[in-house]
């Protein structure tokens, strides 16, 4: 029996919401919070978005999808256009080809690889950026944002995580 | 989507896997030709940038309402509990300020006297348009803000933009209903300064941390700490006079500003239109011959 229109239309919405909280998280991440440091201490919420929908459900994080939340990242951060982009699809595919080793492991095991792969963004975006600029950017700011992002990883694994059994289950 | 949900014959698989891979070598290829072109033309990326930003600029701007309001409550609070303190501060503040106003009352009026006897064309009166900062970028690699007012409002690309505390940044985009403000502190932002006190002229250079460098000083010039940083009006995008910081370090790595404004606190800004017809080319040598004479005056009046 074929499922019915609003069934199809209801598995469609939510295997849209991976990326939907996404761009979510790209326009929560400018949003001005009137605290003082707090410009330099924004977790860069994407990327995380972006490791575990690769490794949980990486039909639904397909690269194009990436693509347009990296350029999004970079027009919403006033960076060069592309930069954000090629950084969160090199992680794209880095965990993509890690994914079946990261399948049913433990989440600290999980956490390590997200510290690795955002190191190495973090490096990527510095590197890239400083090209583009044809002078060494100071990295002090890149460094603490990926230790916040670090230590913000858990909780926020933890709400996908669960929206993911919630919501995207059946299929 | 709707082709993932079919069934997909085995044969196609390793097709579909082998497109996968080339698509994704294609965007990454694309990312970087974006990044390339970006360089190359500077104006045209400035336009979609801000074709997407007005785009989303309404959701910012809802967004950021109840953000601001959680905080003013937040710092009410914190207010509250120091209320007897700040209270002996303003009583202090007000004393002092009073001195300013008589001071100042008899400036005018001697300003007004001195005019007269000049002839002297004041300056056009500065048009204000307030703008609320609907978004600010991290400031990881780049110190941006944006406001919700675009063309239509009157803005135009490279007018300054300041609040009461100072300088903050100059309009580097215009949309249809939001604009981009490079911050001074951006890397990319070059201003020409002067250090008020001694008339020296500077390059004040941003560097993407909270406290912007002076470069290009002359040589022998002395500097310490605690002088003020206003601009110099070279160049034309900004006028003069309008006050920047203070030098917060002078050592080895460079001369280290602190700015009045404090980045933090942005939620209003004002965009000010100094009209297209003003001159902006004061020379540094008479500017401090006047304040000398001005000082001389004061002397004599009493």
């Amino acid at each position: 029996m074929r499922p019915s229109f609003w069934h199809r239309l209801d598995v469609w919405a939510r295997r849209l919401t991976p990326f939907g909280l996404t761009l979510i998280l790209v326009l929560a991440g400018v949003v001005p919070f009137y605290v003082p440091g707090y410009a330099r201490v924004i977790p860069l919420l994407p990327l995380m978005a972006i490791h575990h929908w690769t490794i949980n459900r990486p039909e639904l994080m397909p690269a194009y999808a990436v693509f347009i939340i990296g350029i999004l990242q970079d027009i919403l951060t006033g960076i060069p256009i592309g930069i954000s982009a090629v950084v969160f699809l090199g992680v794209h595919g880095v965990v993509r080809s890690q994914q079946r080793f990261f399948a049913g492991k433990s989440f600290a095991v999980v956490w390590l690889g997200f510290a690795l792969v955002a190191g190495g963004a973090a490096l990527a975006s510095w590197i890239l950026i400083s090209i583009y600029n044809m002078t060494p950017v100071t990295p002090d700011a890149a460094f603490f944002q990926y230790l916040v992002t670090l230590g913000c990883f858990p909780p926020v694994a933890w709400v996908f995580l669960r929206w993911q059994q919630t919501f995207l289950k059946q299929d | 989507m709707n082709e993932r949900l079919r069934p997909v014959p085995r044969v196609a698989a390793p097709i579909k896997n082998l497109a996968r891979r080339f698509s994704y070598a294609g965007l990454v290829v694309f990312a970087f030709a974006l990044m390339l072109l970006g360089k190359a033309d500077l104006v045209l990326m400035e336009r979609f940038r801000v074709q997407v930003t007005d785009a989303v600029a309404p959701i910012l701007d809802a967004a950021s309402r109840p953000v601001a309001t959680i905080t003013d409550i937040v710092s009410q609070i914190n207010e509250l509990a120091d209320i007897r303190s700040q209270n002996m501060q303003l009583h202090e503040d007000n004393r002092r300020l009073l001195q300013w106003q008589t001071a100042a009352r008899r400036l005018e009026a001697e300003n007004n006297a001195l005019r007269d006897l000049l002839k002297f064309t004041p300056d056009p009166l500065a048009g204000y348009v307030t703008a609320r900062v609907v978004a600010d970028t991290g400031g990881v690699f780049a110190h941006n803000l944006l406001i919700n007012v675009g063309e239509p409002g009157g803005i135009k690309k490279d007018q300054p933009v300041i609040t009461g505390e100072g300088l903050v940044g100059r309009i580097a985009g215009v949309g249809g209903r939001s604009s981009w403000v490079l911050l001074i502190t951006d890397l990319n932002s070059h201003i020409p300064v002067l250090i008020e006190q001694t008339r020296t002229r500077a390059i004040m250079a941003g560097n993407n941390t909270e406290r912007p460098r002076l470069i290009h000083l002359p040589q022998g010039v002395e500097v310490s700490p605690g002088q003020r940083i206003i601009t110099s009006g070279h160049g034309g995008v900004f006028p003069p006079g309008l006050p920047i910081g203070v030098v917060a370090s002078v050592s080895d790595n460079g001369i280290e500003i602190q700015t009045f404004m404090t980045r933090s606190h942005l939620e209003y800004v004002r965009i000010v239109d100094f009209g297209s017809g003003v001159k902006i080319e004061p020379s540094p040598a008479p500017a401090a011959e006047i304040r000398v004479k001005d000082a001389g005056g004061e002397k004599k009046t009493p």
